[in-house]
């Protein structure tokens, strides 16, 4: 078993997946500086940092290069804003056989669409970024923030799947309609291409085709490039941090992402539970055990005085407590052996540094 | 401004805003509060997600209709359904006479590589869908649960990028048609939610002015979700509030209640100073739902959420909408 400390420590990629807004990010960043505290030199990528904890990590605009955080640490920490356009472009120009080629494709309309909207794009641009920082940068450690996502394997899959589209059948068939070796094989395009004609118009056919005529030789690139990156993402240096929030319908999302992942044969490494309520003492308090039922008894026998309000605030946070443990429960067996770390909601918000150390000391706790 | 008037103005309300941030809770409560208002309410639901069976107690949203608030007497009702663009792409073709090659383009996967050669094809296949369902008028208001906030913008988005990028056919036709929808206040408005926190709320900010700047779409009130009551007797000591009002504690209690008290204190101070930030930058009305202190919403949960969202519609100023 091992503590997020030992993930910080010894870990050269840590992945953090999880539903959207339960502080991937956050996390992400806290383990890149948690990592940098130990004397390694650590690069967190960012997907969408809020405006405040991207200005704290020295992010302003895009950043497609890791960027230096001023900070007074045993290592180095940097960070970088995800910009998966320009990332695209650069896989591009690096598999093209030359400028002309690498120029058809870039200034191609259905290229445009491809690298910039795409659903999928992020994720494989992510996991690209991941594996040109792990594999050709002089890192120790890479930590990924994963677009928001309700499927884990969006981000496992992503290099596969734009692999597979590059070298789908039906579209080798379009790019080569007038070649025509069998003739049988022509006359199906020709329907295919009409059906389709039919339903997005015969303008986007035609410069999908084009796309795929200018990218003909550099499929093969993609695809080793997709499987090496694929190989990372499953191995033992990879470490996954599986981040959650303990409301009920994210504690459903993150029980099906640890699924999926462990259909992968996936491990989660830890689960990271943020925006716990905190019960401030209240098992141990003089004592005895406060719980909701009676601090809300307490509240409703004194209300309309200022104590009855203190009872009602207290019985307010261990209710949402007690719910929170709840929840957790089943989800923390689920990832058994995982760590679950518990991280409170704090009275300030987390978007600087300072605040990202103070998570870090909770995060860095040993195992329970 | 009357809660009825609130909900008659478009006949569709997209429900937006950063994931978290009770975005199924809030769409839900608006239609029960609709519902109780005497609006037949259609729940159109794009992501498939589960939440609001939980809620309503009923089985899944599915394609179907499902009744999730049965008509009666204080009742006009809520429907929900699914909305998934596969289904959306199968009704496309199908409406077309292209039923038979709809199979075809399923089963070789070529709908997928078309999907991915259009961004956005998804996208304007239920947004048109839905333009379709408000055309047909089954329903007095239809709420959609559109996608998290980053989404959300691209989702609407699909449209004008769409009538761009496909300039002829039946695609293009579908996202001029939707482009009418989404600029017609009369038809259709986005209600963003948000947490009273400084992320959600910057994100907040940053969707408003984008949906009205690139996708011209009217904007709602704001919808908050959890916000703390004002607690005015936190501001007193727990020791010197026991004896005011001549109780006594337990010992180590007052130290319990005061680090208690002061957590929920500094909450609240985060909380009035994002609602009145998101006040100065943003000029749209809010609606406050209050924190629930449960994270199981159930059906009194939002019977409760809906009598807030109603009083928060009745606290707007008339015309006070967009």
């Amino acid at each position: 078993m091992s503590s997020l400390a030992t993930v910080v420590t010894n870990a050269e990629v840590v992945i953090c997946c999880g539903s959207g807004g339960v502080g991937k990010t956050t996390t992400a960043a806290v383990l890149a500086l948690e990592a940098a505290r130990r004397g390694r030199r650590s690069v967190v990528v960012t997907i969408d940092p809020a405006r405040r904890l991207a200005d704290a990590l020295g992010l302003e605009g895009l950043t497609n290069e890791p960027r230096a955080i001023e900070a007074d640490l045993d290592g180095d920490m940097y960070a970088l804003m995800l910009d998966t356009k320009s990332t695209f472009d650069g896989l591009v120009r690096r598999y093209s056989s030359d400028p002309d080629q690498a120029e058809r494709i870039l200034t191609n309309r259905f290229y445009d669409n491809i690298s910039s909207a795409l659903s999928g794009t992020q994720e494989y641009m992510a996991s690209e970024k991941l594996y040109e920082l792990a594999r050709e940068g002089d890192w120790d450690l890479v930590v990924v923030d994963t677009p928001p996502t309700r499927h884990a394997l969006d981000f496992l899959d992503a290099p596969q799947r734009l692999a597979t589209f590059l070298d789908h059948r039906l579209y080798r068939i379009l790019m080569t309609p007038t070649r025509g070796i069998v003739k049988a094989v022509n006359v199906a395009a020709q329907t295919v291409v009409r059906s389709l004609s039919k339903v997005v118009g015969g303008e986007v056919v035609a410069d999908a085709i084009a796309f795929f005529q200018a990218f003909e030789g550099m499929e093969g690139g993609f695809k080793e490039r997709a499987a090496a990156v694929d190989e990372l993402l499953r191995s033992d240096e990879t470490a996954f941090v599986l981040v959650a929030s303990p409301k009920a319908d994210t504690v459903a999302e993150a029980g099906y992402f640890a699924e999926q992942l462990d259909q992968q044969g996936i491990d989660v490494r830890a689960l990271v539970v943020n925006r716990m309520q905190p019960t401030f003492g209240a098992e141990t308090a003089g004592g005895e055990v406060t719980t909701a039922a009676t601090a809300r008894a307490r509240a409703t026998t004194l209300e309309g005085t200022a104590i009855g309000e203190h009872y009602r605030a207290l019985a307010d946070a261990l209710q949402v407590a007690e719910g929170d443990e709840v929840h957790l429960a089943g989800l923390a067996g689920q990832v058994d052996p995982a760590p679950v770390v518990r991280v409170p909601v704090q009275p300030f918000e987390v978007n600087d540094l300072e605040g990202l150390a103070a998570i870090g000391a909770l995060l860095m706790v040993e195992d329970d | 401004m009357k809660p009825a008037d609130f909900f008659g103005e478009s006949g569709l309300i997209i429900v937006a805003g950063k994931g978290g941030v009770g975005k199924t809770a809030v769409t839900s409560a608006m239609a029960v509060a609709a519902s109780l208002e005497g609006l037949r309410t259609l729940v159109v639901e794009i992501e498939g997600k589960d939440a609001m069976a939980s809620m309503f107690d009923t089985g899944s949203l599915d394609y179907a209709e499902l009744e999730l608030v049965r008509t009666a007497e204080a009742h006009a009702g809520v429907r929900a359904r699914t909305l998934t663009p596969d289904d959306a792409l199968l009704d496309y073709l199908a409406d077309r006479g292209l039923k038979r090659i709809s199979n075809r383009l399923v089963s070789s996967g070529l709908l997928d590589i078309i999907a991915t050669a259009v961004p956005g094809i998804r996208d304007i296949l239920v947004l048109g869908k839905v333009k379709q369902i408000e055309r047909a008028g089954g329903q007095d208001l239809i709420i959609l649960d559109a996608p998290a906030a980053g989404h959300a913008i691209s989702f609407l988005r699909s449209a004008s990028g769409l009538a761009d990028a496909v300039r002829a056919g039946p695609i293009n036709t579908q996202a001029h048609d939707v482009l009418e929808l989404l600029a017609d206040p009369a038809r259709c408005r986005v209600v963003l939610v948000t947490l009273p926190e400084e992320t959600p709320v910057n994100e907040l900010i940053e969707t408003a002015y984008s949906l009205e700047d690139d996708v011209g779409v009217a904007l709602g009130p704001v919808v908050v979700n959890g916000v703390l009551p004002e607690l005015s007797g936190l501001a007193v000591d727990p020791e010197e509030a026991a004896r005011a009002a001549d109780t006594h504690l337990l010992e180590g209690e007052a130290d319990l209640l005061r680090r208690s008290s002061e957590f929920r204190s500094a909450r609240r101070s985060i909380q009035d100073t994002q609602l009145q930030r998101m006040a100065e930058e943003l000029p749209l009305p809010q609606i406050h739902l209050p924190h629930l202190f449960t994270s199981t919403l159930g059906r009194n949960e939002l019977e409760s959420l809906a009598g807030s969202v109603l009083d928060g519609i009745s606290a707007l100023e008339a015309g006070g909408g967009a």
